[in-house]
This record gives C-alpha cells, structure tokens and sequence, in this order.
C-alpha cells in the first residue's frame, strides 16, 4: 500500500492531486484541502502549476526556492528566469545550466550548434585577448627587469599585429 | 514623414508578387542576435538599453542595404505609425508596445528591417514575396554578416548565437512562410494538418501572430527548434513540410471541385458581389473576402491581374492602414465605411467570375531560387 501523500505545503494529508503537462515535461503537486482553496485551485477559470511553486510569498516553504542560483555577471536570478522564460545576459546560460540544458535538450534536436559562426568577429575576439596576454606579460617582464623576455615578447607582438593587418587586407 | 516614405516607394510585400503563387503568399526569415557585454534587453537598465541603440543603430542604417531606407527610434514614433509598421510586418507588436530605448531600421523596399531592443538587442528579418527561402538567406546572411564587422555578438562555440530566450538559441533563425490554405480551412482539415506540422516540429500560426485566428485562411508556419542543426538543415526540414502542405491543399481543392463545386461557386460569387455592392465592411471580413477571391484567382475565375489588388488587401485593409488612407481619427464604424468604399472602387473593373468548370491548374509552388542579385537591381 503506497503512504498517503502529504501535502506539499504544510504536509496535512494531501486530498488535491494535480498532474499538468508542459512541454511534454509532468509536473505534479500534492495538496491539502485548505492550501488547495487558499491557492484558488478550485478555481476553474485555470493556473499554473509553475506559478503556484513559486509565487514569491511561498519561497520559504522548503525545497520549493528557486531563487539559489544567481548569475554573477547580470544579477539575475533563477526564480526571474523560471517566471519569464527569459535568461539576463549570455553568462545566464552557464549559472543556470542545471536548468537551462535539460530545458534545451528537450526543445530542440541537438544539444550543441550546428550553423552559421561568426568568424570574423571570433578572430577579432582571439585576436584582442592575444593582445592583452602578450602586453601584461610584457609588462610583467620588465617589472621584473627580465629583459630578454621583455624583446621576445615585444617580438611576438610585433608580428601578432602585423598578422591582424595582412588578415584584413587579404579581403 | 516616415510613413510618407513608406507607403511612397515599392514594397516587397504589397508590390513584388507578379509571380503566379497560388499557396506560398510570401518567405520570411528572422535572426536573434546580441551584442556581447550588455545584459538582453529584458533585464538591461535603461541607460544599457540606451548604450545599446546609440552603437546598433548607426551601424544597422550604414549598411549599403540600408541605403535610402529608414532609420527610427521608436519613440518617435506615433501609435499610427507604429500600427502601420506591424501590419506590415516590418515591426513586431512587442517592439511596437515597449518603445523605451527601442529602434528600427528599414530597407527602402522594404524587405529588410531590424529591430534593436526587442526581446534580443538585435532582430535582423528578410521578406521576400513567393516562396524564396534561398534568396531570404542570402540577403539575411549578407546583412548579418556585415554587421559582425562592427559587433561582437554573443556567440560560444557550444551554444551557439545566445539569445534572450533559451528557444532561439544556436542559429537564431525562425524561417517561416505565410500560406493562403483555404481549401483545407473550408474542408475542416486545418486542424489534421496543425497537429501533423507540430508533430513534425514545427509551428503554426494565424496571420498575425500569437493567439490570432486564422482570418483569410493564412497560416505562418515556421521553424520551432534552432539548435543542432545548421541553417540549411533547418529550412531543408521545413521545406520538406512545406511540400507536403501544398500537396494537401492542392488535393482539398480538387477534391471541393469534384465534390462541392456549387457550393464553392457559391462562396466565391457572393464574395465578389459584398466586394462591388458594399457599404460597410469589417477587417476581418474583408480578409475573408479577399481570400475567397484569391482562391477564386488560381481557379481562373478572375483574370491574374486580380490577385494583386487582393494582395494588397491583405496588408492595407488593416485598421491602421485605413486609418491612415481616411486622413482622420475614425471610429471602427466610419473605418469600416471607407474600407467598403475603397473595395468598391478596387472592384469597379473586375469583371465577374467565369465559373466553368474545368481542372484545377496544375501548376505549384516551387522554391524559386533567383539569384538575389538580379532582384537588388
């Protein structure tokens, strides 16, 4: 015989048992009769099993929070995330990769890009950070008063630039 | 001044169909890009938001296929303006309603627009006439390309182009065409046909978006998933469906015409009739009207000629495109009177239907790979 259920609130045995489907992805909730009617469930005019988790007043109730996970480079947060669909910046997509890659592997047909890049800002890019590697190594040599390293690396500088040029004149 | 210009010069969506396209109106591709170090425009402040438009949008309208065009920010805009802009489908109704720090860039036919700020910094789309998926790309990729001459777009090696909402990440591209489907709508098959499509993984919309009906019988059907497959594989899959669609309607008409053909007379001979005789008419209906006429077109009951003058009403029997044309705030009801007004003089010399019954035509629509050169002219 399976335990009763208890409700996912406030652990009184649960008597509302709701199943949604989104996304292909089942979400059960397992409700008292009280939180069920304070939840407005019995309302048929429908919600969201999503809003009902994480209506922000409900963020203490244990294991229910989803405000853990913050992005560091944009602030924001997972909860904002799971409300709108929408991540804060580019770097969203590593601190709420826990939630994002199952997301994704589910939409689309492949985990990782196919099409088009683009090159020439990606050279561009490895170009510039190139750069900056070079120069504070440079100035760190002569800080240190190691010459010899200092010419290699104005050297390797030197040519890292004139590269850069050819590139661009090629096209 | 901006809508002067628009409604001034040739535009790829009322003008360019000369072509004899009985179910693909017209090819349409979108790319989602964002610049590299700003927070999406969802969670940017304002002032980033601002940063933003200051850097895209002198680098969008310096494109030489921005030429001539028009270059905006959205507020400084009207609400006319802005509604024109959407019914033409050169701006979305997101961008239209949150105009703060928000831009737009338009090509001078009309074919390429870009957003800044809507729900991603950039919203880069192509609009060709007919079904065109090769020459949407070329122009799009060109354009896009140009740009990352003077952007660093957020991109991983991973991941692909990031965007704002984890559905468009990877390529970034939702391909669509807009297909005028109305012997499936009559025969009650839509709904078979929308299920089988978004088995297939891809998405069906109404004319105007989320959450419209389907007025005119034509339906948006596009791209849902954007990463682990290459653009060209994307548009390959899609096309693929698209094949079967056309197939569908092409076997619905025929099959109306063996079975129905009064009844389809019917529909078509008072559509013709509302259009010369009325004196009020609603957009909604308006768009039905136009679609049995159309319908009518590749039946040859009307001369080719015609199918322009439905083309166009497509676009420019939408309440903004009225609004504009009465020269006056209307009410719904005098909005509705001129409609009426304009279609009657549009119909004065359509001369009525032929109805014979023969064969469907047997020709349809192929992707039609011009070189998009030619068409740059």
């Amino acid at each position: 015989m399976a335990k009763p259920l208890k409700c996912d609130v406030c652990d009184k045995p649960a008597t509302v048992h709701l199943t949604q489907i989104i996304n292909n992805q089942i979400h059960k909730i397992d409700l008292c009769e009280s939180c069920a009617e304070q939840k407005g469930i019995t309302d048929p005019s429908g919600y969201s099993l999503a809003d009902l988790l994480v209506k922000p007043d409900e963020a203490s109730s244990s294991q229910m929070d989803f405000d853990v996970l913050v992005c560091s480079e944009c602030g924001c947060t997972q909860r904002e995330f799971k409300k709108t669909g929408r991540l804060g910046c580019r770097a969203c997509y590593e601190a709420f990769a826990s939630m994002v890659n199952p997301a994704l592997e589910s939409m689309h047909r492949g985990v990782s890009h196919k099409g088009k890049v683009p090159r020439r800002a990606l050279a561009r890019k490895s170009f510039a950070d190139e750069l900056d590697q070079l120069e504070t190594d440079l100035a760190d040599a002569i800080g240190s008063e190691r010459y010899e390293d200092a010419a290699r690396l104005r050297d390797q500088i030197i040519e890292l630039k004139k590269s850069a040029t050819e590139l661009v004149s090629e096209d | 001044m901006l809508i002067k210009s628009i409604f001034g010069g040739k535009s790829e969506v009322t003008e360019a169909s000369s072509k004899k396209c009985p179910v693909v109106l017209m090819t349409r591709v979108r790319l989602a890009r964002n610049l590299s170090d700003v927070p999406f425009p969802g969670w940017a402040k304002e002032s980033r938001r601002q940063e933003v438009l200051e850097t895209c949008l002198p680098s969008v309208t310096s494109l030489p296929q921005m030429k001539r065009g028009i270059s905006a920010e959205l507020s400084g805009l009207s609400d006319l303006e802005k509604l024109i802009l959407v019914e033409r489908h050169l701006i979305s109704r997101e961008l239209s309603s949150h105009a703060d720090a928000a831009g737009v860039v338009i090509s001078k036919d009309q074919s390429i627009s870009v957003m800044i700020n809507e729900e991603d910094h950039l919203r880069i789309q192509v609009i060709k006439s007919g079904y065109r998926f090769k020459a949407a790309w070329s122009a799009i990729d060109a354009v896009d390309t140009a740009l990352e001459e003077q952007l660093d777009f957020a991109f991983s090696s991973k991941l692909g182009y990031m965007t704002a909402c984890p559905t468009n990440v990877g390529t970034g591209m939702r391909a669509s065409v807009m297909m005028h489907l109305p012997a499936l709508v009559i025969s009650g098959q839509m709904e078979k046909v929308v299920r089988a499509v978004n088995e297939l993984g891809m998405a069906v919309r109404g004319l105007f978006g989320e959450g419209s009906d389907a007025s005119g019988s034509i339906f948006q059907i596009s791209n849902q998933t954007t990463l682990g497959e290459s653009e060209q594989e994307i548009i390959k899959r899609l096309s693929a469906v698209l094949r079967t669609i056309i197939d569908q309607e092409m076997n619905a008409r025929e099959k109306i015409l063996e079975k129905d053909a009064y009844k389809l007379f019917d529909k078509i001979g008072r559509a013709y009739g509302i259009l010369r005789h009325c004196h009020l008419l609603t957009s909604s209906e308006c768009m039905n009207l136009a679609s049995l006429v159309r319908f009518g077109v590749d039946l040859e009951m009307f001369p080719e000629k015609t199918r322009h003058i439905v083309d166009r009403m497509f676009i420019e029997c939408q309440p903004g495109h009225v609004q504009y044309h009465g020269g006056q705030e209307f009410d719904s009801g005098a909005r509705d009177a001129f409609r009426a007004e304009y279609l009657r003089k549009q119909f004065e010399n359509v001369e009525r239907p032929i109805f014979n019954l023969h064969e469907t035509p047997t020709s349809v629509d192929e992707p039609n790979d011009d070189d998009p050169k030619k068409e740059t002219k």
